[in-house]
């Protein structure tokens, strides 16, 4: 007759410990709490910036879909309501944040078109080259938007 | 003990962490360290002359177990294989993210391989011989793989870090391997586990995994061959974009 084999706790009163920390959760190490976690760039690699920037500026979209929105109930105020907001929007620091919203626009697209094609199962394994090679092409395309809107015509 | 005066030392430091504790703290040691002197000698060698209660975790020196992975300097590295010289200043050792710690730097693993399908075939041929006679049982926790399971992935992966559902890299990777060459294994079930909300299609493809990992699985790159034939399966089925109802009614 086989002996009957003791409880693992009475084996061993440490493996309830373990049994108890892992029913309790524990403590589990994370290198920065929460979100905060997404943005921390030390000692990751580009496919990491490409997901911080992505996240940043879809972040970034959003808040400005619901600025723009605002801004276009303007138009409920009569005309003089829109062309002084018209005034506002020409005034440099305007500017600088539209080449700001064409960066967004520019990275988020760019990145997301990348991600959509490796996410497909395509060129997986060129995925850094194909980051950097959008981000010169995005980079070129703001430098130009750049100069257009703050040249005038 | 004082590390032998002349012998060139090195500060190491190490998360201490014990279950009861409110929170984890850090402890620095003055470590004697040789030219291929590797953190996980350093982390003995504390263990040895500095600090018998020191937790860690390893077994065969050579990258091959999967047991020693920590982060050094805040990245996922095997300790047995990682050399102090490739690091400068204050060498900081943590245990791996993502997963609950049990003693200073030895992670539970549990919550690792609970987050893998439950297909587990035996794969070697040579398992099929009379002469390799296998314990009963073994066939349940056999994988086919040249992942060493030891967490790296799930650890760097950004994902993972605010979401613990997330099943994480090596589990897709298995079973996107277990798709080559699935034995026996019911394809249709891998592919409907792989399907889930939290699962493939969780990944935001920030290749982490692939960087972290010691033994050249590339998780992320296997996601992605996943999905890919996640999608023709779909097609297959008559379904071309997520059917979120059917996913709510296998939760």
């Amino acid at each position: 007759m086989s002996e009957q084999r003791a409880p693992a706790s009475e084996r061993d009163p440490g493996v309830e410990e373990i049994l108890r920390a892992r029913r309790d959760g524990g403590h589990v190490a994370r290198k920065l709490p929460g979100p905060v976690a997404w943005f921390d760039l030390r000692n990751r690699s580009t496919g990491h910036l490409a997901f911080s920037l992505n996240r940043i500026t879809g972040l970034g979209l959003v808040f400005y879909l619901y600025l723009h929105l605002g801004v276009l109930t303007l138009l409920l105020g009569g005309e003089d309501s829109w062309n002084g907001f018209l005034e506002v929007a020409t005034l440099p620091v305007f500017l600088g944040l539209d080449v700001l919203l064409v960066f967004g626009l520019l990275v988020h697209g760019l990145n997301s078109t990348r991600l959509a094609l490796i996410g497909s199962g395509y060129v997986p394994n060129h995925q850094k080259a194909m980051f950097w090679s959008l981000m010169a092409f995005g980079a070129i395309v703001l430098v130009y938007t750049a100069l257009h809107v703050f040249g005038g015509e | 003990m004082t590390p032998t005066e002349g012998t060139p030392t090195r500060t190491v430091r190490v998360h201490r962490y014990d279950r009861g504790d409110d929170a984890p703290h850090m402890e620095l040691h003055e470590v004697p360290v040789g030219p291929t002197t590797t953190v996980l000698e350093a982390l003995r060698w504390i263990q040895l002359h500095e600090d018998p209660t020191l937790g860690l975790r390893h077994s065969c020196f050579h990258a091959s177990c999967g047991t020693c992975g920590v982060r050094v300097n805040g990245k996922e590295r095997l300790a047995c294989v990682t050399s102090l010289s490739e690091f400068s200043g204050t060498v900081t050792v943590d245990p791996i993210a993502n997963l609950p710690v049990l003693h200073d730097v030895v992670v539970d693993m549990a919550p690792f391989f609970e987050r893998y399908p439950t297909a587990h075939p035996i794969v070697r041929e040579s398992e099929f011989l009379p002469e390799s006679a296998t314990p009963d049982g073994i066939a349940e926790h056999d994988r086919y793989e040249d992942c060493i399971e030891c967490g790296l992935c799930l650890s760097a992966c950004p994902v993972a870090a605010t979401d613990d559902t997330y099943v994480g890299p090596a589990a897709l990777a298995y079973a996107q391997r277990l798709l080559e060459e699935p034995r026996g294994a019911d394809r249709d079930a891998i592919l409907d586990w792989a399907d889930q909300d939290n699962a493939a299609w969780r990944c935001h493809a920030a290749f982490e995994c692939t960087e972290a990992c010691p033994s050249g699985v590339q998780p992320a790159q296997r996601i992605m061959a996943l999905r890919k034939q996640l999608r023709r399966h779909r097609r297959d089925q008559g379904r071309d974009v997520p059917d979120r109802q059917s996913s709510e009614e296998k939760v």
